[in-house]
């Protein structure tokens, strides 16, 4: 009797109650752990950054020098006061406020460099992976040859070349790490290009640019968001040793790995003064890898069930 | 009735899922004997492949066995270490997998992965298990076979990877095997041939073997006995001859009439289809398992668990709540019309 | 496989030619090096001099000829600030870089390799998280921060290991440590990816149903062919560690190419900045060659075809 019936309900109850695939995604991003933790402290970082002029209890340059190294307040010192919460450099300028200034100078190198070589390794990949053949070799030829050539020593190279500054040290940046989008793009197009829909769309007529930028492009999305974060890390880390060599961001300005290099001499006596930039450049490319792993694993095909 | 080598008892496997336990195999039991092939059949995801890798022990890390009695050559396999069953496999039970193409590592050897079985479980030289796999290659139909131990798996086809495949689960001798779709990745033309192999050799070193299949040609032409799975459940079981000539069960039934046999099926006769698909063997199903596409459904279908009983004949089973009699009258209802 | 060879070399010979172009055209980033050269106080006559004598007056494609050949030869110019052949000090300071690679990939690849391994044969379990763990913070991490903070705790506060030099094996310790960490991550994942998807083939089900020991298994049929991509990526990793060990050398003055690269750097000695950049550009193009031809070896799909 029934039972094809009642088979037939609980079929539509069951699609009745199942999510729309954007509350599944939601659902997916709020269990994901790392994503979360990733999120939250990028978004702490972005506020610093943000807010720094508002928030920032001393002017980041001001040099009180009757004020010099002052511990952060958690320091069992008669020096310790709440005017400076993370203390004094060496040259009795706010630690805390150079740390919200400095956020700014990570997010825009790493941002900024990120941008650029998301511009040049897409384009490269994609039309490698999409026209193959001879384009895809010599765009091969010219990743390999990129990726033969030391980076550190390249831009370092280069920027004691032609003088450092902050837009120096972002287009060297910018024009050096794009390798990464340029492979995974290239393979992330050659596998879409292989699809079905591509082929009809081309059995339809539309053409190249078309076919690129309305089928290709937004298929391979995800893995560009991915390689985006871990290159925005890339430049960070990349910034701050530069700056930490003395050939990226110039003083006075607050960057991370400018402070960790000017307080390099005085570390054995005053240990936080590297240990505050750099947990806070730890934390920063912590949160935009763990939210690059956290999208690739929301956004995974084989996760999409 | 020739010895039995294997015994199968109340055979379970359960996998845990997020969204409850899957039951792929339920409460199977069955038996093979010296020389004997044992078919079963049914569709993909029946639980057929579950079956032989739970004998096997090789079922993965998150699938549960249980078994009542699971016994090979008067050793019970249930409880045994995985120590123990590593001594087993390869030895006195082998098996020959679906997927030629994929199943031989690509970094070694024929004559390596041929002969490490056998240097695992036999005292012998590698001399001696070299000229073991040359005369087996032979016995598959291999040509220039000492030349061939030199060879890679990707210099070979896929049929010729099966003959591998097939000399190196015989490498020990073993009393058992297990074929798991052996020529389903095959070109046609070769499917014919690697059976009849596999049935020669069965003859020849007069093992017990399971072939398991969804192909009823092959199992009109190489089986013994017949198992018929649906939805991880037997649901009928006899000789060669009581399946295909008095189908009781309303799936088998159902199955004949979905495949041409030869000599059996008239040409330009209607071939059927069964409607509808299996249910989820997640949790318990109460009642038949086939009772939502069976033409037959009545209350009773679902009123309670249906057990194997007695068909008309000596050694054939089936599984529904219709008596043989009125199972195989509607079976020929349906074919008057 | 003959073929393969020679195409590989094919192309390792373009790069190194393209390589050697950008090097050279290096010299001109701060425009014309004559002036760079003179200094500030040069009169018109001393430019003039100077283009003669580098032969900065020629047509500028006899002048890369020129540079190339001679660098084929092993005579990379003088060093404008030692007053010595570029050549002899490079080839100085070689060894200890060298030696400082090693010991920083016999590092990474002795910690990562196994736990990728162990990783992938538990998935989920305490040790996967731990490695995972291990990676997402490693990959995070500044090396210059690192390698300050274990200079702080190993070398000041437990006194442990020596921090500066290169006159023990003490002294190659944190340096290796520094180096290497770096690329754990990336080996260790990889490893990790590459057993969970050889475990899970069909060929190891296969030597499973042989009998064959778990050992047998892990090691003869799933290592052997996961170890096949962690081989490339090792190799393509060494390459940059070389070009990271600027940072590293600098912090722990170790005498090496990367600490003489940036003391090259500040003393804006081109010929010397140029040659480094070159050597381990060309090292790194070697390097990813052998790796090829390795790789070859162990995968008989390409070797016997």
């Amino acid at each position: 009797m029934a039972v094809t019936e009642i088979k037939s309900d609980a079929v539509a109850l069951e699609k009745a109650i199942e999510p729309s695939p954007g509350a599944l995604l939601r659902r997916r991003v709020f269990s994901h752990m790392g994503l979360m933790i990733g999120g939250g402290i990028l978004l702490v970082i972005l506020a610093m950054a943000l807010l720094a002029p508002l928030i920032s209890p001393h002017d980041p340059y001001d040099q009180i020098l009757d004020r010099k190294l002052i511990p952060p307040v958690w320091f069992d010192s008669p020096k310790v006061t709440w005017a400076h919460p993370l203390g004094t450099d060496q040259l009795g300028r706010d630690y805390l406020s150079r740390l919200f200034w400095g956020a700014r100078i990570s997010l825009l190198i790493g941002f900024a460099a990120m941008l650029i070589s998301g511009v040049i390794g897409t384009t490269l990949g994609v039309l490698a992976g999409y026209f193959g053949g001879r384009v895809d070799m010599v765009v091969n030829f010219i990743i390999t040859t990129r990726l033969s050539m030391p980076v550190v020593l390249v831009a370092l190279a280069v920027v004691s070349l032609i003088g450092s500054s902050l837009t120096v040290v972002i287009w060297v940046l910018g024009l050096l790490i794009w390798d990464r989008f340029a492979v995974v793009m290239r393979s992330a197009t050659q596998q879409v290009r292989g699809l079905d829909f591509v082929a009809a769309a081309e059995a339809l007529g539309c053409s190249t640019w078309r076919i690129l930028a309305s089928e290709i492009m937004p298929n391979v999305t995800n893995h560009l968001i991915v390689v985006a974060t871990i290159e925005m890390a890339h430049a960070i880390l990349l910034e701050a040793a530069l700056s930490f060599l003395g050939l990226g961001v110039q003083p006075p300005e607050p960057s991370w790995g400018l402070m960790i290099a000017e307080a390099k001499g005085l570390m054995f006596f005053e240990a936080w003064l590297i240990t505050i930039p750099g947990t806070a450049l730890f934390l920063l490319v912590l949160a935009i890898n763990l939210l690059g792993d956290g999208v690739r694993d929301v956004t995974a095909p084989e996760n999409r069930n | 009735m020739a010895e039995r080598v294997l015994e199968v008892e109340d055979l379970c496997v359960e996998i845990p899922i997020p969204s409850g336990m899957l039951r792929p195999v339920q409460h199977v039991s069955f038996h093979v004997g010296q020389g004997e092939t044992l078919a079963i059949v049914g569709e993909s995801g029946c639980g057929k492949s579950l079956t032989s890798l739970a004998i096997m022990d090789l079922l993965p890390s998150k699938a549960k066995r249980r078994a009542e009695r699971l016994v090979l050559d008067g050793d019970a396999l249930t409880g045994m270490t995985e120590r123990q069953m590593a001594d087993i496999r390869g030895n006195q039970m082998s098996m020959i997998f679906q997927e030629p193409m994929t199943s031989l590592n690509p970094a070694y050897t024929i004559g390596n992965q041929l002969t490490e079985a056998m240097l695992r479980h036999k005292s012998v030289s590698l001399a001696e298990a070299k000229d073991r796999a040359v005369w087996l290659l032979e016995k598959v139909g291999i040509t220039a076979a000492r030349s061939r131990l030199g060879q890679y798996p990707h210099q070979l086809s896929g049929g010729l990877r099966q003959r591998v495949m097939i000399a190196m689960a015989l490498m020990c001798g073993p009393d058992m095997i297990i074929a798991d779709e052996p020529t389903t990745a095959l070109d046609v033309t070769i499917q014919a041939q690697i059976l009849h192999l596999l049935a020669e050799l069965q003859d020849e070193f007069h093992m017990g073997m399971i072939l398991i299949t969804h192909d009823l040609g092959v199992v009109a032409r190489v089986a013994d006995r017949v198992a018929v799975m649906y939805a991880g459940q037997f649901v009928e079981t006899g000789t060669a001859a009581q399946i295909f000539d008095s189908p009781t069960h309303p799936y088998t039934q159902g199955l004949l009439e979905c495949i041409p046999i030869p000599g059996k099926t008239e040409r330009g006769a209607h071939l059927g289809s069964i409607p509808g698909i299996v249910p989820s063997l997640v949790g318990e199903i109460r009642g038949c398992h086939f009772a939502g596409r069976c033409p037959y459904v009545h209350e009773a279908c679902t009123a309670e668990d249906v057990s194997l009983r007695p068909s008309l004949d000596a050694g054939h089973e089936y599984r529904c709540v219709l008596s043989p009699q009125a199972a195989i009258a509607n079976r020929n209802k349906q074919a008057a019309q | 496989m003959l073929q393969y060879v020679l195409k590989r070399l094919g192309i390792a010979i373009l790069v190194a030619v393209t390589v050697s172009m950008i090097t050279f055209s290096m010299i001109y980033l701060s425009g014309d090096p004559a002036i760079a050269l003179a200094g500030e106080t040069a009169t018109q006559e001393d430019i003039q001099n100077i283009r003669r004598v580098y032969g900065y007056d020629q047509p500028i494609v006899v002048q890369y000829a020129n540079w190339l050949w001679n660098a084929l030869q092993g005579d990379f110019g003088q060093s404008h600030y030692l007053k010595k052949p570029v050549a002899d000090v490079i080839f100085e300071r070689l060894p200890t870089t060298m030696l400082l690679g090693a010991c920083a990939l016999i590092f990474a690849l002795v910690l990562s390799i196994p736990l990728g391994v162990v990783a992938a044969v538990r998935p989920n379990s305490l040790i996967d998280r731990i490695a995972l763990t291990i990676a997402v913070v490693g990959q995070a991490m500044p090396s210059f921060w690192f390698a300050l903070t274990m200079m702080l705790w190993l070398g000041i506060y437990w006194r442990l290991l020596p921090i500066s030099g290169t006159a023990s094996w003490a002294n190659f310790v944190m340096p290796s440590i520094a180096l290497g960490y770096y690329i754990t991550p990336a080996v260790m994942r990889l490893t990790r990816a590459g057993m969970l998807e050889v475990l899970s083939s069909d060929y190891i089900r296969t030597a499973r149903a042989k009998g064959l020991r778990p050992m047998t298994v892990l090691f003869k049929h799933a290592l052997r062919n996961a170890i096949i991509p962690v081989v490339s990526l090792a190799a393509v990793q060494f390459g940059f560690m070389l070009g990271g060990s600027i940072v590293i050398e600098t912090i722990f003055a170790v005498n090496g190419l990367g600490f003489l690269a940036w003391e090259s750097i500040q003393r804006a000695d081109l010929p010397m900045m140029q040659a480094i950049v070159l050597v381990l550009s060309f090292f790194y193009i070697i390097l990813t060659f052998l790796a090829d031809m390795l790789n070859a070896w162990l995968d008989p799909r390409i070797r016997v075809m």
